[in-house]
C-alpha cells in the first residue's frame, strides 16, 4: 500500500501543528466559536450529539495493521472503547474532548493518517472497490489512481471552498462495488481490445434530499489524462455550481438543471482548455504511486481446492469471501453487523478497540499486512489463503467477528441516527438491530437483500440504494420510518421508491417481513428479492406491505 | 418551561444550564426567562458551546430521571446518551432510562 514520502508526512505534520496552535487560541478564548469552527471542520471534528466527533480519512478504505492498532489506542485512550466504521470507508470516534483532539491528530499523523477534508465543502476521501487489487474480474488495480487523486485534491487550492462537498470513487471492473454512479464523479478504469487503460467518467450522482444517478459524460479518457478531466469537471462545478441555496449546490443540480449534454460541452471544452496547460502529473509520478501497490508475494502453491470439515467454518467461506485473481487466494469480509449466538444483533460499523486489535492481527497474519474498510460498513482482508481460512475464522469467532451474513438481510447499512448524530430525525441503529433479530432466521433462505436505513433525508445510510431502504423522519416529534423498495447501488444502479405511509419502529420491522415474505412466495428460480420487484413491480409489494 | 442546553467547550459533553452554571444530569436544570443574553454571556465566557433553549416539561416519568423532560426526543436522547449503548449513558444501571427517552 502507499507510503508517504517526506511531503505527504510534512504536509500532514504541519496540518497537526497548525491545529494544535488554532485549538489553543479556542482555548485560551483568541478564537471565537464562530472563527475556530469552520477550522475544526477541517480537520474532521463535528460537535454532535453527545460530544465532539472526529471522523479519520481511510483513502479508498486501505488500512495496515499498524493503523488498525492506532485507531484501537485511539478509541481507548481518547474516546469509549470503539470506533464506527462508515459508509465513505472512514471511522468515526463519538466522544472525543475538544483539549485532546491535536494529539489524537498526532497520533494518527505517526502512522500516514489524518482528518483532512473530511468535512467541509470540498474534495472528500476518495473511495474505491474494497476488492481492488484481488479481485479476478478488475481490468486493473484501480489505488493507484484512487492515490493519485487523492494527492490531487489534498489542499488543492481551487477546491478547498467548492460550493458543496464532493465526493469520488473510482473503480475498474465491470461489476460495481463502490457505488460508483451515486458519487458526484465516478470513474471507472477501462482497458481497449488493443490494451490501452482509459477513464470511464459519470457525474452528477448522488444521494441526499434528491437522489440522482450520474449520468456517463465520457466513456474513454487515456489514463494520461484522467487527472486533467477530473480537474476540468471540478472546475466547471466551481464556476457554474449553485452558492445561493446549500441544497441545490451539488453538482447533480447543475447536470440535471444543465442537462447532461450541455454539461458535458462545458466539461469537454474546459478539457480542452487545460489541455494546453499541460497540468497532467508526470507518468513518473503514477508509476512511483503504482510501485506501492505491487502485489504481494503471493504462494504460487496455495491450494485452490480446499475442504472445510467443520459446517461453521464452511457457511462462512460460501458467505464472507468473494474470487481472488489468484486460484489459491480468497477476499474474506469481516462482518461488522454481527449476530450473537441468542440471536441478538449489533450495531452496524461498530467495533471495540479489542476487535479492531484482532483485525489487525489477521490482517497480518492473513492477508500481508492490509485490511479494507467497506462502503457497507465492514472490513475485507483482501488476500487470504483459502488454506488459513479455518484459522482466520477462528481468530474471528473468538472475537465475535465471525458471522456469516455478508449481503444478508442481516447485513444492514445504518446511518448512526439519532442515538448520535445532530443532523438526524429518527434512530437508526435499533432499527437495523430489530430487523436483523427477526429476519435472522429466514435470511439464508433470502438470500441476497440490501437493506439501508438512514435516520434523515441526508441519506448517509444510502436508503436510496436499498434493496429495501428505510427513511427515518420526524413526524411531529415522533420517529416515523418510510420504506423504500428497489434500490440498487451496483452496476445495475437504481433508485429505490417508497412505498407508501411510513410506519412506527415495530411497523416498520413487521412491513419488511411483509415485504420480503411476498419476495419468497413470489420468486422465481435464481431471482433475488431486487428481481423479483422488479418483475413484478410495486403495486404487487405495496398491496403485500399494506394489504 | 424552557431550558438551556449546550456542550462543554473542552469536553463536547451535554450539559444543562442548573441557574448557576452547567450541570451534567438534566434533572438539575433550571427554567430560564431570557436565553438569549445569558448564551452570549456564557458562550463568551467559554463555558459553553452551540448552546440553544429547548421546552421542557416539569412531569417526568420513571425511574431516577424524574423531574424535568426535554419535550423532543433528540433532547431526551442528549441528555441521557444513545438509546443503544445504556452502558454509555448517564444512568447505566436504571432499566427505565430508555422509556424516558422514547
Amino acid at each position: 500500500m502507499y507510503k508517504y514520502d517526506s511531503y505527504d508526512q510534512a504536509m500532514v505534520d504541519a496540518r497537526v501543528a497548525e491545529f494544535r496552535d488554532q485549538t489553543a487560541r479556542r482555548l485560551s478564548g483568541k478564537l471565537s466559536e464562530a472563527q475556530f469552527r469552520p477550522l475544526r471542520l477541517m480537520n474532521g471534528l463535528y460537535l454532535q450529539l453527545h460530544a465532539y466527533m472526529l471522523r479519520v480519512a481511510i483513502p479508498y478504505g486501505t488500512l495496515n495493521a499498524a493503523q488498525l492498532r492506532v485507531l484501537a489506542d485511539i478509541a481507548e485512550r481518547y474516546d469509549r472503547g470503539y470506533g464506527h466504521f462508515t459508509t465513505r470507508q472512514n471511522i468515526q470516534y463519538n466522544w472525543i474532548k475538544l483539549a485532546e483532539a491535536p494529539d489524537i491528530l498526532a497520533d494518527l499523523a505517526r502512522v500516514e493518517m489524518h482528518a483532512i477534508q473530511t468535512s467541509g465543502n470540498c474534495i472528500r476521501n476518495i473511495s474505491a472497490d474494497h476488492y481492488a487489487g484481488a479481485a479476478a474480474d478488475e481490468v486493473t488495480d484501480p489505488r493507484p489512481y484512487a492515490e493519485l487523486l487523492r494527492q490531487w485534491s489534498s489542499f488543492h487550492p481551487e477546491f478547498l471552498a467548492l460550493p458543496r462537498k464532493f465526493k469520488i470513487a473510482v473503480i475498474a471492473s465491470a461489476a460495481d462495488r463502490a457505488a460508483m454512479r451515486l458519487h458526484d464523479i465516478g470513474i471507472r478504469i477501462v482497458k481497449l481490445a488493443g490494451g490501452e487503460l482509459g477513464a470511464e467518467f459519470y457525474a452528477g450522482g448522488g444521494m441526499g434530499r434528491t437522489p440522482m444517478i450520474a449520468p456517463l459524460i465520457r466513456p474513454f479518457v487515456p489514463i494520461d489524462q484522467f487527472v486533467t478531466y477530473a480537474e476540468a469537471i471540478l472546475r466547471v462545478y466551481n464556476r457554474h455550481g449553485r452558492r445561493d441555496n446549500k441544497y441545490k449546490a451539488r453538482i447533480k443540480i447543475l447536470v440535471h438543471e444543465l442537462g447532461a449534454e450541455a454539461f458535458t460541452n462545458a466539461i469537454e471544452a474546459e478539457f480542452a482548455h487545460l489541455q494546453t496547460l499541460n497540468i497532467e502529473p508526470p507518468a513518473a509520478e503514477l508509476a512511483r504511486i503504482a510501485a506501492h501497490f505491487a502485489p504481494p508475494p503471493f504462494d504460487a502453491d496455495a491450494p485452490a481446492e480446499v475442504a472445510f470439515a467443520d459446517e461453521a467454518v464452511a457457511q462462512w467461506v460460501r458467505a464472507n469471501t468473494h474470487p481472488h485473481r489468484h486460484a489459491g487466494y480468497v477476499s474474506a469480509t469481516i462482518s461488522l453487523k454481527p449476530l450473537d449466538t441468542n440471536g441478538k444483533a449489533g450495531i452496524p460499523g461498530d467495533a471495540s478497540a479489542a476487535q479492531i486489535r484482532v483485525i489487525a492481527d489477521c490482517a497480518q497474519r492473513f492477508s500481508f499486512d492490509e485490511a479494507r474498510v467497506t462502503h457497507a460498513q465492514n472490513i475485507v482482508l483482501p488476500h487470504v489463503r483459502k488454506a488459513d481460512l479455518p484459522a482466520l475464522h477462528a481468530a474471528l469467532a473468538a472475537a465475535d467477528l465471525a458471522t456469516a451474513n455478508l449481503d444478508a438481510i442481516t447485513d444492514i447499512i445504518a446511518c448512526p441516527g439519532l442515538d448520535y448524530c445532530s443532523l438526524a430525525n429518527a434512530r437508526s441503529i435499533p432499527i437495523a438491530q430489530a430487523i436483523a433479530e427477526r429476519m435472522a432466521p429466514k435470511a439464508a433462505a433470502i438470500g441476497e437483500l440490501k437493506l439501508k436505513i438512514s435516520g434523515c433525508i441526508n441519506a448517509c445510510g444510502h436508503h436510496h440504494a436499498g434493496h429495501i431502504g428505510i427513511l427515518g423522519v420526524d413526524r411531529k416529534g415522533t420517529e416515523n420510518y418510510q420504506l423504500l423498495l428497489g434500490g440498487s447501488e451496483a452496476a445495475d444502479t437504481s433508485l429505490a421508491q417508497i412505498t407508501g405511509p411510513g410506519f412506527d419502529e415495530a411497523g416498520i420491522v413487521k412491513a419488511v417481513d411483509r415485504a420480503t415474505a411476498h419476495y419468497l412466495s413470489q420468486r422465481q428460480a435464481g431471482e433475488r428479492f431486487l428481481d423479483t420487484y422488479r418483475r413484478l413491480g410495486m403495486a404487487s409489494f405495496k398491496e403485500a406491505v399494506y394489504g | 418551561m424552557k431550558i438551556l442546553t449546550g456542550n462543554d467547550l473542552r469536553t463536547g459533553a451535554v450539559v444543562w444550564w442548573d441557574g448557576a452554571g452547567w450541570a451534567l444530569h438534566v434533572e438539575e436544570a433550571a427554567e430560564v426567562h431570557e436565553a438569549e443574553a445569558l448564551i452570549a454571556a456564557e458562550e463568551a465566557a467559554r463555558r459553553v458551546v452551540g448552546a440553544y433553549a429547548i421546552e421542557a416539561t416539569r412531569d417526568g416519568v420513571a425511574g431516577s430521571l424524574r423531574g424535568i423532560r426535554p419535550a423532543h426526543i433528540k433532547d431526551r436522547i442528549r441528555a441521557l446518551g444513545p438509546t443503544v449503548r445504556p452502558d454509555l449513558t448517564l444512568k447505566p444501571a436504571d432499566p427505565n432510562c430508555g422509556n424516558w427517552v422514547i
